[in-house]
């Protein structure tokens, strides 16, 4: 056991925290730029070139072995699997293949329209969606590099039981009315596609790489930015005060400061751990990341085409709430999983 | 032959397009490119991912953009 335990070390500090690279900026700092580490300036640097780094690299890599896996599951594989399952069942199962099915807001018209018109129940496409982009496996490896495996556990089951859970509750407040007429009159249809190749999977993957790297490098170095500036430049006691454990509403704040940014989890890692650093509460932190990366503008913009504004309302309004119970939650057991 | 990209108008389809008529160009054979752009059109095709490739009303393959020699041998 010991042994299997040393193994894991090993893997969790070298490949996912990168003490190699950690070690390596900190000499580039000190003996390239000639600036003392624990300095200000030289901190802010050594976090930002680090931290970007490291970033590019598990990204690349990740997102790699996860497109390569997720080519084996289209929405349109997605949507037949799901068709033959009822209750409670469906909306897990739903939940469970948005951490696998390839996701972003462009296409939550079409997985929306494709899942309703094949006669699933809205509950369990809600339960997919709100999985979807919030937790996948990338999220949870990136988040085993930035704050250890308990959390990176604890955030995704309970990303998992917020999306079964919202599903749930929205197929009981029958909702089905409130999804634009024209939805309903789209015909299902099964499509029939070749399998790819061996060799076709390893160039989508590639493709997947370069086009996610493009979409979201700018947002990552802001994210950096952002996060060098928390690590060492705001006072410990601003930030305690505004968001850390001496404000109770903390958690409302870093929800609603959360809701409208667009970013993908990749960007809002560095900020998130910059917070935490400062001592601010997980739960805070685990809200401000479900918030961003659940419910963003650009895609409750495209769900307002397929459904009405009740139905929206209530879908933001219930993961919401969701968020917060989360965040106080954690805050209060924090002290179980750090 | 009628080949169709359906795709909303994204980056990637235009791509596919390219990628496309560079295809039908080396094959030399006779073909006709048209774009679908309404999405009640592509999601009469079943596709949820796009781009997508339709040959004579058959999806080939949808949610990824090939290099050309490799759309070839759908044609």
């Amino acid at each position: 056991m010991n042994f299997i335990t040393q193994i894991f070390n090993v893997f969790n500090d070298q490949f996912l925290k990168m003490t190699w690279l950690y070690e390596l900026v900190k000499s580039l700092v000190e003996n390239v730029f000639r600036i003392d580490y624990s300095s200000k300036l030289g901190g802010s640097i050594h976090f930002f070139i680090y931290d970007t780094i490291k970033i590019f690299i598990l990204l690349s890599v990740l997102i790699f072995a996860i497109s390569y896996i997720q080519s084996y599951f289209p929405p349109e594989r997605t949507k037949k699997i799901l068709g033959g399952i009822k209750g409670v069942k469906g909306n897990i199962l739903g939940a469970l293949l948005g951490t696998i099915t390839p996701f972003c807001s462009c296409s939550s018209i079409p997985i929306f329209i494709g899942f309703t018109s094949a006669g699933l129940p809205i509950g369990v496409t809600f339960s997919f969606l709100i999985s979807s982009p919030m937790v996948d496996l990338a999220s949870f490896l990136l988040l085993m590099s930035f704050f250890g495996p308990k959390i990176a556990a604890a955030y995704v089951i309970v990303g998992l039981i917020l999306a079964v859970i919202g599903g749930t509750l929205i197929d009981k407040f029958c909702l089905e009315k409130h999804v634009e007429g024209y939805v309903k009159e789209i015909e299902n249809v099964d499509v029939e596609v070749e399998e790819m190749t061996r060799k076709e999977r390893i160039s989508y993957s590639k493709d997947q790489v370069k086009e996610i790297i493009n979409r979201v490098w700018l947002y990552i170095l802001i994210g950096v930015g952002i996060g060098a500036a928390i690590h060492n430049w705001i006072p410990q006691s601003v930030i305690q005060n505004v968001i850390g454990q001496n404000n109770p509403f903390s958690v409302v704040l870093a929800t609603l400061v959360g809701i409208p940014m667009y970013a993908d989890i990749f960007g809002t890692l560095p900020i998130a751990e910059a917070l935490f650093g400062k001592g601010v509460g997980i739960g805070t932190v685990l809200a401000f990341m479900m918030a961003v990366t659940a419910l963003s503008l650009p895609s409750m913009i495209m769900l307002s085409k397929v459904v009405k504004p009740k139905l929206l309302g209530i879908f933001i309004t219930i993961v919401s709430i969701g968020i917060l119970i989360i965040g106080y939650l954690f805050n209060a057991f924090a002290y179980l999983i750090i | 032959m009628i080949v169709k990209i359906l795709g909303t108008g994204c980056a990637n389809c235009t791509k596919l397009e390219e990628n496309t008529k560079k295809a039908i160009e080396s094959l030399e054979i006779d073909a006709t490119i048209e774009k679908v752009t309404d999405f009640k059109d592509i999601m009469s095709y079943g596709v949820m991912k796009t781009p997508a490739l339709v040959v004579d009303e058959k999806v080939k393959f949808n949610g990824r953009v090939p290099s050309p020699d490799e759309i070839k041998k759908y044609l």
